[in-house]
């Protein structure tokens, strides 16, 4: 065990680097001149140009570039933007709104999803079933962008049961968007448990359980669901990592105030800082969510054996 | 196979999405009926309701991307009079009117064609690089392999609508071919280049899971080359997994494609395109809530469609399932 953690832990490093280099030679070696830019219609002083170019070591090759990057990241200097506010400081600022994003996201995902999953699985072909197999793969079919607008329509201009952008009610503010970021994994975890019980209701040791006269809610509950939610736990730990992707729209059409949007304002405005300092995080999520979900499989079902 | 190497190729279906039987022990393919894999899964698709709505309404989102003028009613999207700005869906104009007084039916309409060339574009690259990379990785094995899969999971932890948004922002400033050239080539290959992985992992496992067959053995004592190994019998394998793969693919990167253009790098105006709709009628949602809502509708309706058809080509083609 301590030996695979420590293998995945090897493997996960290049990963991380290549990914954040592909997004740093993108940022910085490809765009034309965000220097110049910066000066708007009239250019730059070549003084001030020059001063700026030298600040973000941007006459450096791109590995030389890159290698100061990170040596100055391990030391948790991700650089500052070009108005001189540190990076950091902006991911301190923004991180608590995805965090508080996903967390809704993951709540409804894992309570709504597993609950209609289980309802489906435990009479397959049966009427809940149907219902759960069709409006999974509604859910699935509309983009999130679409979601976020019909959900904004519907629930928020319409019914006006909830705010429908800024952060301004406290976790009210992120009901709508979290439920619309969550819909597609919500409709996974769903069909991942619907799976994952109908299997194990023909298994030997719920035969078993009924045999012995257990009441039905117990054997669903103690002896089904806990062998079924191996997978869905697993996925749901992955998911979390991958939200932050979904983030980005989600957070734009909210208007809410967190690293997705902050990305997106910085991409737009070629703030190549900002950009790769929180995309190397959004990796650094993936990958960390990633390994433990690797972990836990091997804790959850001693079945599973890496060494 | 070992249990090693199932293990991993359960993993990889897992993240695929997909299952293909291979990876589960003793399949018994020589017994039964002798009718071929596609004709007993064109047996069940037949029957499969869910495919034919799938079907209909993929063919329709065809005709409306090849024959935008059929379905436009008469109208010209470019045609517009301001004094019939936002009006409402009516008998005539049965999706209204947009900010500018165009037909709005007419405009969504013609926002099929690049939603099309965009979807079958991008896919076309996913296969050639996914198919390229995965059926190199699994048949070389060894070093190559982790070198190829490494790169996989490096583009993997990037987010496809990031890595995409990104390269289509700094596209038009580089000298890169078509990259550099705003349109739904550009948008078609970045979509692909972030990806690919997903077709490189199912087509690797494949590869992985019949390499060692007796008669890819059989074939390489006869002195058949490696390419010829390769295409003639170990990736017609995979058909049938990138089958179902790629047409849900096509409607998850029109997804993607209106995703991107509604964050203002994708296609640009004066182009008529879903994600540049839904963009300018956000602002409008209170008051003209039709501008969002069609070609949002008509969006969703085109990517059930490939979905649903390639959920229902994968229950067919699913042996596993089969009663």
């Amino acid at each position: 065990m301590g030996r695979y953690i420590a293998r995945r832990l090897l493997l996960t490093i290049p990963v991380l680097i290549g990914a954040s280099f592909l997004i740093f030679a993108m940022v910085f070696a490809l765009p034309g001149d965000p220097v110049a830019a910066l000066g708007g219609d009239r250019s730059l002083p070549p003084a001030v140009e020059a001063q700026i170019r030298d600040e973000f070591n941007l006459n450096d090759p791109l590995l030389v570039q890159y290698g100061k990057y990170v040596g100055n990241l391990v030391q948790g200097d991700l650089g500052i933007d070009f108005s001189q506010r540190p990076v950091i400081d902006t991911i301190e600022q923004r991180l608590p709104v995805t965090v508080r994003l996903a967390v809704v996201a993951i709540l409804f995902e894992a309570i709504i999803g597993i609950v209609a999953g289980v309802l489906a699985g435990i009479r397959r072909n049966g009427f809940l079933d149907n219902v759960v197999l069709v409006s999974t793969t509604l859910i699935v079919s509309i983009p999130i962008l679409v979601l976020a607008f019909v959900a904004q329509f519907v629930f928020g201009l319409q019914l006006g049961w909830f705010p429908i952008s800024g952060t301004s009610e406290g976790w009210g503010s992120f009901l709508l968007p979290g439920l619309v970021l969550a819909a597609g994994s919500l409709a996974y975890v769903a069909r991942l448990t619907r799976t994952s019980v109908a299997e194990n209701m023909r298994a030997d040791y719920v035969r078993t359980a009924k045999a012995k006269g257990l009441p039905r809610s117990r054997v669903i509950i103690r002896h089904t669901l806990r062998n079924s939610l191996i997978p869905v736990v697993t996925f749901i730990g992955a998911d979390i990592g991958a939200l932050m992707g979904g983030a980005i729209v989600t957070e734009s059409v909210f208007n809410l105030p967190g690293i997705g949007r902050a990305v997106f304002d910085a991409i737009n405005n070629q703030e190549g800082a900002v950009v790769v300092g929180i995309v190397t995080l959004m990796v650094f999520f993936f990958i960390f969510f990633n390994l433990i979900v690797d972990v836990l499989y091997a804790v959850l079902d001693p079945r599973i054996r890496y060494d | 196979m070992t249990d090693r190497q199932q293990a991993e190729l359960r993993k990889d279906e897992v993240e695929a999405g997909t299952t293909t039987g291979l990876a589960s022990p003793s399949v018994d393919v020589a017994s039964g009926r002798q009718n071929s894999l596609w004709s007993d899964a064109w047996d069940s698709l037949k029957r499969n309701v869910l495919f034919w709505i799938g079907s209909v309404l993929a063919v329709l989102f065809i005709l409306l991307a090849l024959l935008p003028g059929l379905f436009a009613r008469g109208a010209d999207p470019d045609d517009c009079a301001l004094g019939n700005s936002l009006d409402k869906p009516s008998a005539q104009h049965w999706f209204g009117f947009d900010q500018q007084g165009c037909d709005y039916m007419a405009t969504v309409v013609y926002g099929a064609r690049n939603s099309l060339i965009i979807g079958v574009l991008a896919v076309l690259f996913v296969l050639v690089l996914g198919v390229v990379m995965g059926a190199i990785a699994g048949y070389f094995g060894g070093a190559t392999d982790s070198l190829l899969s490494r790169v996989t999971d490096i583009f993997y932890a990037l987010p496809l609508v990031l890595g995409a948004l990104v390269l289509l922002r700094v596209g038009p400033t580089t000298n890169i071919p078509i990259i550099n050239k705003p349109g739904p080539a550009a948008v078609a290959l970045a979509l692909a280049l972030f990806g690919w992985m997903t077709a490189m992992r199912l087509v690797r496992s494949q590869v992985i899971a019949v390499k060692s067959a007796d008669y890819v053995a059989a074939a390489r004592a006869m002195g058949a080359s490696h390419r010829r190994i390769l295409v003639r019998h170990i990736l017609p394998n995979a058909v049938a997994p990138v089958l179902v793969y790629a047409t849900i693919t096509i409607g998850v990167l029109i997804a993607a494609e209106a995703t991107l253009t509604y964050l203002g790098v994708g296609l640009q105006r004066p182009t008529h395109s879903w994600g540049l709709q839904i963009e300018a009628g956000q602002s409008l949602l209170r008051t003209a809530p039709h501008l969002v809502l069609f070609p949002s509708l008509i969006l969703t309706l085109t990517v059930m469609a490939f979905i649903l058809m390639g959920d229902a080509l994968r229950d067919a083609l699913d042996p596993r399932q089969r009663a």
